[in-house]
């Protein structure tokens, strides 16, 4: 049980911060003495929180999804063709600067949760991707010849073998795209969907230092609680599929 | 039983295999021996369809290989690798089980037979069946490789150099396990190495391969007594084949044996039936004997070898 203290810590602390920031506001009449409205307060902190979490949740469920999905087709016998070039596409993805993704797709998709839900999924799947091919690839070649000559069907090869031997490499990756993708999320609010940048952004525009902080504070924790949400996740993998090597 | 017919296995244009015929007589290990890139290991592969072959017929117990679906084909054949191949998230148990739990058999069964096949293989089942693999050592480990293949109860055995990456005690140690258990099974054999040696001591038969073809089938004795080529001779060292020849025979050929078996006194030294007569003519140079009491399994004298005798008829 204690490996889940961490995160269970972290996430009371982040609701307790989101629903209890009027409490500080000593704090940041001291940060910012020259305003008068020292906490953001046209929205929300807890729908801000839900709301930037939804878009994470959604891009990291269909980014992993598709990734894997096309992590596996690259290593089949039949899509080996393709291999080079979808993990060259991985590759080459994460040199694009998220902000250009959205500078894109806002032409197309207009103003909203749309656009950066696209560029999370795009942004958020190529991390994944190359983990899922590292992962996959990473099998000892004797493990899987071994799992096949001695009368697994394929399929049977790719769910007792390969993904339970592959899933710590692709786990680390999903890991990494989601902790990116929080941070990326707050750059939504410059096109208009409702996430923890929203006070960023305000703070930015009105010269409320107390704004900035609000949001970056509940970002930076909303990353880290993930993040060791994660980490719990990834000892719990190990028990369950590498206990000798689980301390 | 084990055919194959005019079999042929191209890579683009590369030939790695040229129209073998071989047959493999159900019950006896047939080595394939030969230097590497020999096409001996591409053979194997055809024979439980890992590779396809290009051309000719491959009939296992007289049915075509291509007719049959390839996982069922592999159930019924053990396969041992270089390097095990066991699966490192999988304990000892489970690895074994492996073939058994794709069969769908009840789980005591399963365990009833993982437990016979580690005594079976001289694993201690409480110290070593929940252990992982990375736990074990390499010969621990290819006995539980061996173990795996055999779980099923196959009536044919697949080995790719399963002894190739062990050294050469523990390598000796599988060879003699592995006839002990082949006396006990008589499985149909299959079995791959490049080291000539090792095909002398398991071989019912040798099919000695170079580049894709075969270039004597025979048995051991036949091979060091008549090699078919300069290849083959190379292969097999002009130099100790009096002593290779040696070594396919037991002392048991070339004793005098007593009438009634006699209890030995204690402390009498010795050989066994079982000793080769290189081992025994060794043993014999060293100590500086010239005959020596022969003592069975169950430890009764049952006869006397000389050395004169060994050195007359030995080879």
């Amino acid at each position: 049980m204690r490996i889940w203290l961490p995160p269970a810590l972290l996430s009371a602390l982040l609701y307790a911060l989101s629903a209890g920031m009027p409490v500080l506001e000593p704090l940041f009449q001291w940060v910012q003495p020259d305003k008068q409205n020292v906490i953001y307060e046209r929205e929300s902190f807890l729908f801000l929180l839900q709301n930037h979490l939804m878009l994470v949740v959604i891009s990291a469920l269909v980014g992993t999804l598709a990734a894997v999905a096309g992590g596996i087709f690259a290593t089949r016998p039949s899509g080996r063709d393709f291999l080079p070039l979808v993990s060259q596409i991985a590759s080459i993805g994460q040199t694009f600067p998220p902000v250009a993704v959205l500078a894109l797709a806002v032409p197309v998709l207009g103003f909203g949760e749309a656009p950066i839900l696209v560029a999370l999924i795009l942004y958020g799947l190529l991390p994944i991707l190359r983990n899922t091919l590292a992962g996959l690839e990473g099998v000892d070649a004797t493990v899987r010849q071994a799992a096949l000559g001695m009368g697994m069907s394929p399929v049977q090869v790719l769910l007792q073998v390969e993904l339970p031997l592959a899933g710590r490499v692709i786990l680390a990756g999903i890991r990494t795209s989601v902790t990116i993708n929080i941070a990326t999320a707050a750059i939504g609010s410059t096109i208009g969907a409702r996430t923890l940048g929203d006070p960023v952004i305000a703070g930015l525009v009105n010269g409320n230092t107390a704004y900035v902080l609000q949001g970056a504070i509940l970002i930076g924790l909303l990353a880290l609680t993930v993040d060791s949400l994660f980490e719990a996740v990834e000892r719990v993998w190990d028990r369950r599929f590498l206990p000798q090597t689980a301390s | 039983m084990i055919e194959l017919k005019n079999v042929t296995r191209r890579f683009g244009d590369a030939v790695a295999v040229d129209r073998i015929n071989l047959t493999v007589e159900t019950g006896e290990v047939c080595v394939l021996v030969g230097s590497s890139g020999c096409g001996k290991s591409t053979t194997l592969r055809m024979i439980n369809r890992l590779l396809p072959h290009s051309e000719g017929e491959i009939l296992v117990d007289g049915k075509d290989v291509t007719a049959m679906n390839p996982e069922q084909l592999r159930l019924n054949m053990g396969y041992v690798i270089q390097g095990t191949g066991l699966f490192p998230h999988w304990t000892v148990a489970r690895n074994i089980a492996m073939v058994p739990q794709l069969l769908k058999w009840p789980r005591e069964r399963i365990d009833e037979r993982v437990h016979e096949l580690l005594t079976l293989l001289d694993l201690d089942p409480a110290a070593h069946a929940s252990k992982y693999p990375q736990q074990l050592s390499g010969g621990q480990a290819q006995r539980v490789g061996v173990a795996r293949a055999l779980a099923a109860n196959p009536n044919i055995l697949l080995m790719d150099e399963p002894f190739g990456a062990l050294d050469a005690i523990t390598r000796e140690n599988l060879q003699q396990e592995m006839l002990r258990i082949q006396t006990q099974l008589r499985k149909t054999t299959v079995f791959v190495t490049h080291d000539i040696d090792e095909a002398l001591r398991l071989a019912t038969r040798i099919a000695v391969m170079d580049r894709g073809r075969i270039v004597q089938h025979d048995t051991p004795e036949n091979i060091l007594r008549r090699p078919a080529s300069d290849f083959v001779e190379n292969l097999i060292g002009k130099q100790d084949r009096g002593l290779k020849l040696m070594s396919l025979r037991t002392v048991r050929d070339l004793m005098e044996t007593y009438p009634q078996p006699r209890q030995p006194e204690p402390g009498t030294d010795g050989l066994k039936e079982e000793d080769s007569l290189r081992v025994a003519l060794s043993i014999m140079l060293w100590q500086n004997w010239n005959q020596v009491p022969v003592f069975s399994a169950d430890g009764e004298e049952t006869g006397t070898i000389t050395r004169e005798r060994i050195i007359q008829e030995g080879a």
